[in-house]
């Protein structure tokens, strides 16, 4: 019996004495505490929200991908930091003054222009290949084989042949004339000497069998500062500095991509130092980043880029509440903008007038502003016959001014902003009703079929200097004649606009194109056909001691220059 | 016993085709299809290129038609590409399994080796401070959202003690001691996760059992209270958790997902939902078809090991097997 009773007094002791350790430690951890690793010379572990599809740079368009190729290989051009074109492995952009761009009738006897570029003479790939006009002619061929299914079609097509001078310099001669023809971003070098038996074998699963997929860490396939070293599918990506890379050698000797799709989890990696960076192309929302950086802002640098994912609100013109510009009016200029950019976002998100960012060459200071006004709102509202109901909802006719108002589930930014909208509406005597659903659902059927009957909330991706010609031309109206053909969803149909459209693919002298992309601002400001809102900001969240990353707000990530990253002692 | 077993493998079949039906059919009339996606973020492809695209991977053909060609090509083993990781089909899903059985394996085994213990202690202590402590402890697991539990973990475990990871899963050849760190935190979420049903079963099982008839004899035999419950009840209460164990395999990929999503662990249940939510056909299908197969076949081995232990239950091939 005393045995029992030690062993029992034993138990409860070491069990207290359990308890007690268990509590301490508990006590002692500090919540979302200091980082406890740091970026060092050695690796750059970077957080990313989405895993690449492919590796195969002519495959799928993905922001993953491009962020991280990016590193391992090069586009001929791009737009650069400041939205201006540049060569990454051309030696000068092609131009009319100098003659290496010089107009010419096509073969089907249109318009044309013939452009002429030298690679970069110092460009090998890994296994120290040179990257000659071989490799050119095969990425030609494979993004022209309708069987493979390769991305960018619209520049292939206008590519009727390519000529080539010598193993570095090589002639486009394009079909159609456009304004901005010294960016051929979309024509992504393949190395020939690995690419073409496996495109040859069959063109038609060379998607399949691309070495990019089957042996991405073969050293030929690579070109930029870093090869790739490991693939953990789905997972992460090893990238490793590339001994034969022919630029400036790059800080970091590993970069490591990881792939984390929750961004709590995102944030909560950083912060036990599994990762180091959060990448701003494809990380956090910027209200989640200001929601961390005031909890943490001291451990990281946080960096704020606004670009060209604009945010806005598409107004079905064929409703006949909104057919009346009035009424358009009205509800811009009863959403205070301003104070949305300000409260949600502290102003790193900067309110849109327009569909032109304030960083693109083409932006017009001067376009039409509407600001918060719903005095104004009021009255235009009146004006057009919509007088206040007993519930304080505008009433014309016996009917009420209620909109339906949907965009996408899930998002929570979207949502807020939503609401807030709803409120100041509801303000001026328009009643919104909410129906948000899944974004599959939201973008395949009711934006592309224009099966909305009020207005819609979303964003559109562009480029610098990209003619809205598939979201403002009225030959891009989906219809069911047209198989839901282009993006004009709003229903937007002005012969003015169109006439516009079309020269600016063609009058490419500089002023001729300041004065259409004026006339362009000046219209979408004043017929309304989208409620512009704001653009988004991409947020980095970066190690403290980290220079020369430098965020772009475009397609073209920050990667593209990743040997300028730097840590300082 | 044996065409019992062969029968239910049979019907099991049967159930696998139609699965694959159901599955193909409602993941194809989802809004959007591969090509949309594939494109979603190329602000330069034209209406016509979608159109042609379809057209190039059959994605225009009828959905039926579709799925024929699908399952004549699964039977013959041809699983086909993933369109999301440009890999075989059999390539993505067999370390996605692995790793999927790794995580649920250990903390289902941990759970019942701490579950078992509790559910025994709470029934032989029931109404006590110990029955209600242990209660507690299994309604707060079985209460707390396992997302919230996960980033718990990593915010208090994680972020201060350095040598263990918030997420991710072992390099390649990196040794059993960096798999076992990278899986300390999602086996511990999902351990105590199930450890509150598998306790509160337990409890149950044995409540039931402790006043049975031959509990009563056991106890006039004079039969110590240890050897009442360990030799006599929780013989006969663990074989209703057989069946239990059996039923939560077929959570093995649901119940794992948010768990391998906080913690970017590679498992089935991520891929299957990426693979469902981009439109990824054959990473999907052949995903659920393994989920599918995995529960039956947990099943068919639970009704089995019952009537093993239990030899009141016989199996039969006919109406009156288990």
């Amino acid at each position: 019996m005393a045995t029992t009773h030690t062993r029992v007094l034993a138990a409860r002791a070491i069990a207290a004495a359990l308890t007690i350790i268990a509590a301490a430690a508990i006590c002692s951890i500090p919540f979302w505490s200091t980082p406890s690793g740091a970026a060092d010379k050695s690796r750059l572990t970077i957080g990313m929200s989405q895993y690449p599809a492919t590796l195969s740079p002519v495959f799928e368009s993905m922001m993953a991908k491009a962020y991280v190729l990016a590193m391992a290989r090069r586009p001929i051009t791009v737009y650069d930091q400041d939205w201006r074109p540049t060569c990454l492995v051309c030696t000068k952009l092609p131009s009319l003054e100098d003659g290496t761009a010089v107009w010419e009738t096509a073969e089907n006897g249109d318009p044309g222009i013939a452009i002429s570029y030298t690679l970069n003479p110092a460009a090998v790939w890994g296994d120290g290949t040179p990257v000659t006009t071989d490799d050119v002619l095969l990425s030609v061929e494979i993004g022209q084989d309708p069987q493979t299914g390769a991305l960018n079609a619209e520049l292939f097509r206008r590519i009727d042949k390519v000529t080539v001078q010598d193993d570095k310099s090589f002639t486009l001669h394009m079909n159609k004339r456009t304004c901005n023809f010294e960016n051929i971003a979309g024509l992504a070098l393949l190395p020939n000497h690995i690419e073409r038996p496996i495109y040859e074998a069959d063109p038609q699963s060379y998607r399949r069998r691309t070495a990019y997929d089957a042996d991405p860490t073969n050293p030929g396939l690579w070109f930029g500062p870093y090869r790739v070293a490991r693939v953990a599918v789905g997972q992460s990506i090893l990238l490793e500095r590339n001994p034969s890379w022919w630029g400036p050698e790059p800080y970091f000797d590993e970069i490591e991509v990881r792939a984390i799709q929750n961004t709590s989890a995102l944030i909560a990696n950083l912060l036990a130092g599994d990762i180091d960076m959060i990448a701003g192309e494809l990380g956090l929302a910027a209200d989640q980043a200001l929601g961390f950086e005031s909890r943490s802002g001291d451990d990281y640098q946080f960096l704020y880029k606004s670009g060209l994912v604009y945010e806005h609100i598409d107004v079905n013109l064929d409703t006949p509440s909104l057919t009346d510009l009035r009424v358009r009016q009205a509800l811009i200029h009863g959403i205070d903008r301003q104070a949305i950019s300000e409260q949600l976002f502290q102003g790193k998100q900067p309110v849109a007038h327009g569909n032109v960012n304030p960083l693109d060459k083409w932006y017009d200071p001067d376009v039409p502003k509407y600001d918060y006004d719903p005095t104004k709102s009021v009255e235009l509202l009146k004006d057009a016959g919509w007088d206040a109901g007993p519930d304080g909802i505008r009433v014309k006719d016996g009917e009420r001014l209620t909109l339906t108002f949907q965009t996408t589930a899930e998002n929570k930014t979207r949502e807020l902003v939503q609401q807030v909208i709803q409120n100041q509406w509801r303000a001026i005597g328009v009643e919104a009703v909410l129906k948000n659903e899944q974004p599959r659902i939201f973008f395949a059927d009711t934006i592309t079929k224009r099966a909305f009957d009020g207005v819609v909330m979303y964003a559109w991706l562009s480029a610098p200097e990209s003619i809205p010609f598939s979201t403002l031309h009225s030959s891009q109206i989906p219809t069911e004649e047209n198989a839901w053909q282009g993006q004009n969803y709003p229903g937007y149909n002005s012969p003015e606009m169109d006439e516009t459209i079309d020269r600016l693919e063609t009058d490419c002298a500089d002023e001729d194109q300041r004065v259409l992309w004026s006339d362009l601002q000046a219209r979408y400001a004043r017929d309304l056909p989208v409620l512009p809102l704001y653009f988004r900001a991409e947020p980095y969240v970066l190690p403290k001691n980290m220079t020369g990353l430098r965020p772009t707000g475009h397609q073209y990530p920050s990667s593209l220059w990743v040997e300028e990253w730097r840590l300082t002692e | 016993m044996l065409s019992y077993t062969a029968r239910r493998l049979a019907e099991s079949l049967l159930v696998l085709l139609a699965v694959s039906f159901a599955s193909y059919i409602l993941i194809g009339l989802m809004p959007g299809d591969p090509v949309d996606l594939m494109f979603a973020d190329d602000p330069e492809i034209t209406a016509e290129d979608i159109a042609r695209l379809k057209a190039l991977y059959g994605l225009d053909r009828p959905l039926l038609e579709r799925y024929g060609h699908w399952l004549g090509n699964a039977v013959s083993g041809e699983f086909g590409y993933s369109r999301l990781y440009q890999q075989p089909v059999g390539d993505i899903l067999m370390p996605r399994l692995l790793a999927s059985l790794q995580l649920l394996g250990t903390s289902t085994v941990l759970g019942l080796m701490l579950a078992i213990p509790l559910g025994v202690l709470a029934a032989a202590r029931a109404n006590s401070a110990t029955d209600y402590g242990i209660n507690l402890f299994c309604f707060a697991g079985i209460s707390v959202p396992p997302f919230w539990l996960a980033l718990m973990l990593i915010a208090y475990i994680a972020v201060p003690v350095a040598w263990i990871p918030a997420g991710g899963s072992a390099e390649p050849g990196s040794g059993m001691l960096e798999t076992l760190r990278h899986m300390l935190l999602p086996v511990l979420a999902l351990t105590l996760a199930e450890i509150g049903g598998f306790t509160r079963f337990m409890r149950g099982a044995m409540l039931q059992t402790l006043g049975q008839d031959y509990m009563r004899t056991a106890r006039a035999k004079g039969a110590s209270a240890r050897r009442q419950l360990f030799g006599h009840a929780l013989r006969n209460a663990l074989l209703p958790l057989v069946t239990v164990i059996a039923l939560s395999f077929g959570t093995l990929f649901s119940g794992t997902l948010i768990t391998e999503a906080i913690f970017s662990w590679p498992g089935m249940g991520v891929m299957i939902y990426e693979a469902i939510m981009g439109n990824d056909y054959n990473l999907a299908l052949i995903g659920l078809m393994i989920a599918t197969a995995f529960t039956l076949l947990a099943n068919i081995a639970a009704d089995i090991a019952y009537a093993a232990l239990d030899p009141r239950i016989t199996a039969r091939g006919g109406d009156d097997g288990p």
